[in-house]
C-alpha cells in the first residue's frame, strides 16, 4: 500500500543558520523529487528557493542532496529513493548555501578555468578542418568524458574536495582529460602544469564517489587516473615547470 | 534508501586502505626494533615467542596479517586503477581483495594455532 | 602553489606508486614466508638459520625496507595534510623524519641479521 502523503524534510535557511522543515506532499504516479520541491514552492510556501531549468536532465542546475546522496532531482523518481514515503531534500554539500536549496557554484566553475578546461585553438578560419576519425583512440577517450552537464554532483560527493578546499575536483579534472586527448588543442603544457600536484589529479584517492553518483554515468576516476600517469611521467622527464 | 555519498563499496575500500596503512606504519618501528633486539640476544626473541603463545597475541597477529593483506590487495587494486585500463567490475574487485585478505588471515591463524 | 612544488608533488606521487609495485611483490613473499615460518612454531634459531648471513635474504629485506621507507611516509603525509590542522611544512618535516627513522632502524636490523654467522 502506498502512502497518501510524502513526508518531506527540506532545508530552510542559509549556510550559517537554518533547519530541516517537514512538509506533507501528495504522492503522485511517476513523481520526481523536483516535482515534490516544486509542489512545496507552488502550493505550500512560495518563499522556498531552489534552482532548476530544463527538467529533462540536460542543464545540470537542479542537483540537491536527496536522502543523503547528491542527485539530479528532475530525473530522480520518488519511488526509487523513498519507497517508505520519507524524503529529505537539502542543498549540495561542500558548496556554500545561498538560500534553502540553492548553492553558490562559482568555486566549482572557477576550478574548471583553473584546470585549463578551455580549448586552446591552434588554427585559424583560413585553415582546413582537422579530420578526426570517430574510431581514433584519443577521440574515443575524449568522447567518454565529454557529456558532463556541470551539475556539481561529483564535486559535492567527493571527500577529497571536502578535505582540501583547493582541490580542483572530479568535474574540472575530467574536463581537462578530455582536452588532453584533443589533438587539436595547443595548450597542453599549461594544462598539465595546471592539473598536476596535490591540488590537482595527484590528490585523488580513487574513492569513486564521482563514478557512483554521476547521473550521466561518466567516469571521472578513470579520467583522473589518466591525468596522473601523463603528468607524473612528464614530471619525471622534467616536462613540468 | 537513506545513506550518504560515502555508502558504497569503493569508499569502504578506501577507508580500509587508509586505516590499515596507518596501523601498519605504526607497527613497523616496533617490528624492526624487536627483530634487532632478537639478533643480539636469542633469549629476547624466545621470550617474545613465548609471549606470543598466548591466544590474545595470536589473534592480534592474525589481525596484523589481515591488515597487511588488506593493504596489499587494496594497493594492487589502486595500482590497477591508476596504471591499467579501467574495469567496470570495481565492486567485484573490492569483494575479491577483501575476501583474499580474510582468507590470508585464516590461513595464518590455522597454521599458528 | 609554485611551479617547482608541482614537480615535487608529481614525483612524490610516482615514487609512492613505484615503491608500491616493489612492496606488492615483497609483501607477497613476506606473507608466504610468515605462514611457512609459523608452521610448527616460531623460534629464533629457525629465523636465524634462514636469514642470518644469507646475501639473498639480506638484499630482499634491504630493498623491502627502503621501499617501505619511501612508501609509508608519503602516504602519512597525505593523511596528515588532509585530516589534521598541521601546516604542510611541519607535515613535510615529520614525514622526512619518519622516512629517515624507518631506513635507519630497518637497515640496522637487516645488517645485524646479515652479520650473523651461524655456527
Amino acid at each position: 500500500m502506498r502512502e497518501e502523503n510524502l513526508i518531506v524534510s527540506v532545508w530552510r535557511g542559509d549556510g550559517e543558520q537554518g533547519e530541516y522543515v517537514d512538509y506533507r506532499v501528495p504522492r503522485e504516479e511517476s513523481q520526481t523529487v523536483l516535482d515534490v520541491v516544486t509542489y512545496i514552492q507552488r502550493k505550500i510556501d512560495p518563499t522556498l528557493s531552489y534552482r532548476f531549468s530544463c527538467r529533462v536532465g540536460m542543464c545540470g542546475s537542479c542537483a540537491m542532496t536527496v536522502n543523503g546522496k547528491p542527485r539530479w532531482t528532475c530525473r530522480t523518481h520518488v519511488s526509487k529513493v523513498a519507497p517508505d514515503g520519507k524524503l529529505s531534500v537539502g542543498p549540495l554539500r561542500i558548496m556554500n548555501v545561498v538560500k534553502d536549496l540553492s548553492v553558490e557554484m562559482s568555486d566549482f566553475f572557477e576550478k574548471w578555468v583553473r584546470a585549463e578546461g578551455r580549448f586552446h585553438p591552434t588554427k585559424t578560419r583560413y585553415d582546413d578542418f582537422d579530420a578526426i576519425k570517430p574510431a581514433d583512440n584519443k577521440r574515443k577517450i575524449a568522447s567518454a568524458g565529454i557529456e558532463c552537464i556541470g551539475c556539481g554532483i561529483c564535486y559535492s560527493g567527493c571527500d577529497v574536495v571536502a578535505w582540501k578546499a583547493e582541490y580542483l575536483g572530479p568535474a574540472a579534472l575530467n574536463r581537462a582529460w578530455t582536452l588532453v586527448n584533443d589533438v587539436r588543442d595547443g595548450g597542453q603544457i599549461a594544462r598539465l602544469n595546471a592539473i598536476a600536484g596535490d591540488a590537482g589529479c595527484h590528490a585523488c584517492h580513487s574513492q569513486q564517489g564521482c563514478v557512483e553518483n554521476c547521473p550521466k554515468h561518466l567516469n571521472p576516476t578513470a579520467s583522473i587516473a589518466g591525468l596522473k600517469r601523463v603528468t607524473a611521467f612528464a614530471a619525471l622527464k622534467g616536462g613540468l615547470k | 534508501m537513506r545513506g550518504s555519498h560515502r555508502s558504497h563499496a569503493n569508499y569502504w575500500a578506501f577507508g580500509l586502505h587508509r586505516i590499515s596503512g596507518i596501523l601498519l606504519a605504526l607497527f613497523l618501528p616496533i617490528h624492526f626494533h624487536v627483530l634487532y633486539l632478537a639478533v643480539h640476544n636469542d633469549s629476547v626473541f624466545d621470550e617474545f615467542v613465548y609471549w606470543a603463545e598466548s591466544p590474545l597475541v595470536k589473534v592480534a597477529e592474525t589481525v596484523l596479517v589481515v591488515l597487511l593483506a588488506l593493504h596489499l590487495t587494496g594497493g594492487v587494486r589502486l595500482l590497477a586503477i591508476e596504471f591499467f585500463p579501467w574495469r567496470d567490475w570495481q565492486k567485484t574487485i573490492v569483494a575479491v581483495t577483501t575476501g583474499l585478505s580474510l582468507a590470508t588471515g585464516l590461513i595464518f591463524l590455522l597454521n599458528v594455532i | 602553489m609554485s611551479a617547482s612544488k608541482i614537480q615535487v608533488e608529481a614525483r612524490l606521487w610516482l615514487a609512492q606508486r613505484l615503491s608500491a609495485f616493489v612492496l606488492a611483490l615483497g609483501v607477497i613473499i613476506h606473507l608466504v614466508t610468515i605462514v611457512y615460518a609459523v608452521r610448527g612454531g616460531l623460534s629464533a634459531s629457525e629465523v636465524v638459520d634462514r636469514v642470518g648471513g644469507n646475501l639473498g635474504w639480506s638484499l630482499f629485506y634491504g630493498i623491502f625496507v627502503v621501499a617501505v621507507a619511501v612508501h609509508a611516509p608519503i602516504g602519512l603525509r597525505a593523511i596528515l595534510n588532509e585530516m589534521t590542522s598541521l601546516t604542510s611544512r611541519r607535515v613535510d618535516l615529520l614525514c622526512f623524519i619518519a622516512a629517515t627513522f624507518l631506513v635507519v632502524t630497518g637497515l640496522r636490523t637487516v645488517l645485524a641479521f646479515h652479520h650473523l654467522r651461524v655456527g
